[in-house]
């Protein structure tokens, strides 16, 4: 195998295959529990954890795993990270685990992480699956913590509300009142549609970008004067 | 829309969606004038708030599109939606609530589907609900009618009201949905004396019969210009009579109202004659008209008598708008010649 390329990798999973903006994966978490900063944080810090964890496992054991009881072996791997970050969870930050409840024993369904497991880490070395791990966890944490920050903006009109929660007694007053005190809020964008509502925009954002991005660089391309040799069998790379 | 192929001769009725836009908005005008003069001139601030908002939306989204913007301001897709959503609010709400209700049903609801036409929902409900969920306290104050309040706010009051930061508390009444939906434990006709909102009006609250008389005949209008068929209507009015008069329990304490009540009060008639009438969002066969009509009377109704909210005709819509394509799929009319319907999935060759 080619020497794996880190930064492919973290363009991967942070941009071009992210697995909230482009795969669409781990939509009911992502859907579920943005509704201020804190939560997505605290959810994107364990599904972080537990994706890196579990591609390092996969990756580690992927040569004893028989094909037949891959996908089955794949999920008691994740299973066993979601419990150790759950017991974590509970340990450090209780109120938080509380408020995102059923959604931290859930991570073991988001697809996101058995996909991950399935289509990298089973196929590939130890290190670049721990980055794949890493990066991806990361890329759906930032979706995550901008659609927080969306959403509590609109709903609430504070930014970084309860953070104490997960970071303890020292941020207790950390919200910040972005939209003034007497902002009666926009309940919409704290309720379930106004996360459709956010993720649909912010993977129209992501899209526009692309476009643009692409559309620069076809103005960039220099035409080389002359004649040129032209492959008609084959594709050109 | 569907696109029929008709054989000739072919005659141009006149029509261009510019004239039917206006003609629909125009025919609203007696329900808005019951309005004005029950309600006071509270709606047509929301009226020319939605339109602006609409328009200043409409424009922008078209700009960033690269479309012509006169072109599709022209054609008044918006202005009606802006004037149907402006009827629907209460009168006196702050000036941000029809701006934000305007804005989501011409981005949300219509551009963001690819505009006019395009559009899986009635864009105004859409505003409607995203205000109603999003704002329950301002969106649930109602004016009383101005012979229960002593007068309705004046120009200066009007203007601290929605600009301001004046408290339309001293000017609300419970509106007549509310009041029978509360009422536990005393008898309808008792409760028509006691209640000044019912004893000074006839049938179904004053104010609120002839703002649904006003648009009852607006909707004669259309049908009569042949703009709307009775198809929808007509199946609305008679499934919410029916289910009414089910339920009616002889006007004890636990009715759900009389059938009078639920046809003249509330957004009945509105919704009837200029909400499930809408060509993009509805049904295209009469039949399926007939059933969607039928289905938005009886989610009015349960929502009415059960729900969590005092009215429901925008909730009912929107959820019939998600029926409409499989309805529609379910009821394409028979084509001369072959034995039997087909349905809009169907393939070509078969």
């Amino acid at each position: 195998m080619a020497t794996p390329d880190y930064s492919e990798i973290s363009h991967n999973g942070l941009w071009k295959n992210n697995p909230a903006l482009v795969q669409l994966l781990g939509l009911c978490p992502l859907l579920a529990v943005t509704g201020s900063v804190v939560n997505a944080i605290g959810l994107g810090l364990a599904t972080t954890a537990v994706l890196a964890c579990s591609n390092l496992a996969v990756s580690l054991v992927r040569h004893q795993m028989p094909e037949t009881v891959r996908l089955p072996a794949s999920v008691m791997i994740i299973a066993t990270f979601v419990t150790c970050a759950e017991l974590l969870m509970k340990a450090f930050t209780y109120e938080l685990y509380l408020v995102l409840g059923i959604f931290i024993p859930l991570i073991v369904t988001n697809c996101a992480i058995l996909g991950r497991a399935d289509a990298f880490a089973s196929k590939n070395p130890v290190l670049p699956s721990l980055v794949d791990g890493l990066m991806m966890g990361l890329g759906f944490s930032a979706v995550l913590i901008v659609i927080g920050a969306v959403r509590e903006i609109i709903g609430q009109g504070t930014l970084f509300s309860d953070m104490d929660l997960l970071l303890g007694p020292m941020a207790a007053n950390w919200t910040l009142p972005i939209l003034g005190q007497d902002y009666s809020g926009f309940l919409v964008a704290v309720l379930p549609p106004g996360a459709f509502l956010v993720t649909g925009l912010l993977i129209a954002a992501k899209n526009a970008i692309d476009a643009n991005i692409e559309r620069r660089q076809k103005a960039n391309t220099r035409i080389v004067s002359g004649s040129k040799r032209v492959r008609t069998t084959g594709k050109i790379s | 829309m569907s696109l029929m192929r008709i054989t000739s001769p072919h005659a141009h009725s006149g029509q261009s969606t510019t004239k039917v836009m206006a003609t629909v908005a125009a025919a609203t005008i007696p329900g808005v004038l019951a309005l004005v003069v029950y309600f006071g001139p509270g709606v047509l601030f929301n009226i020319a708030l939605c339109i602006a908002t609409a328009w200043l939306t409409e424009a922008a989204v078209m700009r960033l599109r690269n479309r012509p913007v006169g072109f599709y301001l022209k054609d008044n897709s918006a202005l009606l939606t802006a004037v149907l959503l402006g009827i629907a609010l209460p009168p006196y709400c702050p000036w941000w609530v029809p701006v934000i209700g305007s804005l989501s049903a011409i981005l949300l609801a219509k551009q963001l589907y690819g505009g006019m036409g395009y559009n899986p929902f009635n864009p105004a409900m859409v505003g409607y609900v995203v205000l109603l969920i999003s704002f329950p306290v301002e969106m649930t104050r109602w004016v009383g009618a101005s012979e229960l309040i002593q007068g309705t706010p004046d120009l200066g009051e009007t203007f601290a009201l929605i600009f301001g930061n004046m408290n339309v508390d001293g000017f609300t009444r419970a509106t007549p949905l509310e009041i029978v939906r509360h009422n536990e434990s005393t008898i309808l006709a008792q409760l028509y004396e006691m209640e000044p909102t019912f004893s000074k009006g006839s049938v179904a609250g004053l104010g609120w019969e002839m703002a649904n008389f006003g648009f009852l005949l607006g909707g004669l209008f259309l049908l009569f210009r042949r703009l709307i068929t009775w198809h929808a209507p007509v199946a609305m009015l008679v499934t919410l009579s029916a289910l009414s008069i089910v339920f009616y329990d002889g006007g004890s304490s636990l009715s759900e109202g009389s059938p009078m009540l639920h046809l003249f009060s509330g957004a009945t008639m509105l919704g009837a004659f200029f909400i499930i009438t809408d060509p993009v969002s509805g049904c295209t066969s009469n039949k399926g008209r007939l059933i969607f009509g039928a289905g938005v009377g009886i989610l009015v109704f349960v929502i009415r008598a059960w729900g969590a909210y005092p009215d429901a005709v925008a909730f009912a819509v929107l959820l019939m708008n998600f029926a409409a394509p499989f309805i529609d799929n379910y009821t394409l009319p028979r084509t001369y010649g072959h034995k039997a319907a087909r349905k809009a999935t169907d393939l070509e060759e078969q």
